[in-house]
């Protein structure tokens, strides 16, 4: 409630600030969300959508798919954690979008880069979330499983999996946040294509209120995936807390 | 015999020597208790009977045969309860059949048996953030009664629980046991714990750990709890135990 509350406010702020003309890149938020009504419904918005989320689908997917695995192997195994822990470090703080230019050299200018985009993005934290939750994870539920013959596919699945929950969606929450970011900026960096293709259309063009709103549901979009997944880890929270 | 230690020895990696050439024999049916010095390196050594850590030198023998592992008639009780945050009362008891294999079904009916027997019917659908320390304890020993074990091994089961919940505990857990004829091997650090419930008392020396002595209290068990803490044997034991362990404090 408070968080929508000072959202209302910024928003008469943004109105306020529209109205008063004093800024052309700045519309009246009102006529923002007018844009929005008339943008959704072309058949050029729903084309970029779909490449977007098809973008972000795949980038993510095999984010998880490997980030995951790759956590859970650097916590399990010291020499694997060692090894790539430094390279996980330093691109979790990297720069990426530095590297997006780079990109196009090696897998050429189209869908596919916008994809390794969005891998890179949120590929990094999710494994680093990972390790660090298997790594936390309760020693002594270990050896409890363990003491009543649990085999080692048990011991994964019915326990450090699980102990590991709370870290792996949050790593998941980031790594979805750094997605939606990795579409945009792919998009618009190297292939002009989707959402990114849009943006640059209505800036060359000068249309403000269709600029804003696009930005306006890129924003609810990664705050509606960011909340699903936050939805989740409250639940498991609610039982990890007493760990 | 159905326990036996033979000559082991423990040492950890950092050079802290827990346990030299310990051998001690435990008898089917009975109540041991492993007493010492904290440090002493007890826990150690009921992990090594459980086949949960690997002994330096000698072996456990279970009914004759070498322990290489954790096994089907053992049943660990942990000090930390260690029970599964996120799942059920009844889903924790019903672990160690469901790592078995059992079906859900058969294994829930046999959950519920001693989940009764502990004495917590109702609370099968709570989760262990909503129970108290002794509760919980009742959920771990309901666990290890559940998968049918001959031996039960128990390290400082009542040490994370208030006084007046741990003297009722014991009782019970004396009830149940007798009642279930196990073979229960026990780790505290407290004498009249040890005292209590035991018909054999390991006294274990300070790091390294040796067997110092050990005392078969000869307490009459037929009568009251409230008898027992009054009884002569039991009061001479307790003081008799004092006087060989205060040398390790």
């Amino acid at each position: 409630m408070k968080g929508l509350l000072s959202l209302a406010v910024w928003f008469v702020v943004w109105e306020i600030v529209g109205r008063a003309g004093l800024s052309s890149i700045v519309p009246p938020f009102s006529s923002v969300i007018d844009a929005m009504f008339t943008v959704v419904p072309t058949g050029k918005f729903r084309a970029a959508a779909l490449i977007s989320l098809r973008s972000f689908g795949l980038g993510m997917g095999l984010a998880v798919a490997l980030g995951i695995p790759l956590g859970i192997l650097m916590a399990r195994s010291k020499s694997v954690g060692r090894i790539l822990g430094m390279w996980v470090n330093i691109f979790v703080s990297a720069p990426i979008s530095a590297l997006v230019p780079l990109l196009m050299a090696v897998v050429g200018v189209g869908e596919t880069t916008v994809v390794v985009t969005v891998f890179l993005f949120a590929v990094f934290v999710i494994t680093l979330d990972t390790q660090v939750g298997m790594r936390r994870a309760d020693r002594s539920l270990l050896e409890m499983a363990r003491a009543f013959g649990a085999t080692r596919a048990q011991l994964y699945g019915k326990v450090l999996l699980l102990s590991a929950l709370p870290e792996i969606l949050a790593g998941l929450r980031l790594g979805a946040i750094r997605g939606v970011k990795g579409v945009v900026i792919g998009q618009l960096l190297v292939a002009i294509i989707g959402v990114g293709e849009l943006f640059e259309l209505y800036s060359n063009h000068f249309l403000m209120e269709e600029f804003w709103a696009l930005v306006v549901i890129v924003f609810l979009f990664a705050f509606a995936v960011s909340e699903a997944i936050a939805l989740l880890e409250r639940r498991v929270e609610y039982y990890a807390a007493s760990r | 015999m159905i326990v036996e230690a033979r000559s082991i020895a423990k040492t950890y990696p950092g050079g802290v020597e827990a346990l030299r050439d310990v051998s001690i024999a435990f008898p089917e049916g009975q109540l041991s208790t492993l007493l010492g010095p904290s440090g002493c390196g007890k826990t150690t050594l009921l992990k090594i009977i459980a086949g949960l850590v690997p002994p330096d030198a000698g072996e456990v023998r279970v009914k004759g045969r070498k322990v290489q592992g954790p096994g089907p008639e053992r049943a660990f009780v942990f000090q930390d309860f260690a029970l599964l945050p996120w799942a059920s009362v009844l889903r924790n008891v019903a672990f160690g059949l469901e790592l078995r294999g059992l079906p859900r079904a058969e294994r829930e009916a046999i959950a519920r048996r001693y989940i009764a027997e502990v004495g917590l019917e109702g609370f099968e659908e709570r989760h262990p953030n909503e129970l108290s320390g002794g509760m919980k304890q009742r959920v771990g020993l309901a666990r290890a009664l559940a998968v049918d074990a001959g031996i039960i091994l128990m390290d400082e089961p009542f040490s994370s629980v208030d006084e007046q919940t741990r003297r009722k505990f014991q009782e019970d857990l004396l009830a149940l046991l007798r009642h279930h004829s196990k073979t229960v091997i026990f780790v505290t650090h407290s004498i009249e714990e040890a005292a209590y419930l035991s018909d054999q008392i390991v006294l274990l020396s300070a790091r390294p750990g040796t067997v110092s002595r050990i005392v078969r209290p000869a307490v009459d068990r037929s009568r009251s709890p409230d008898e027992i803490r009054r009884e002569r044997n039991y009061l001479d034991t307790v003081d008799d135990i004092w006087a060989t362990l205060r040398q390790y404090v």
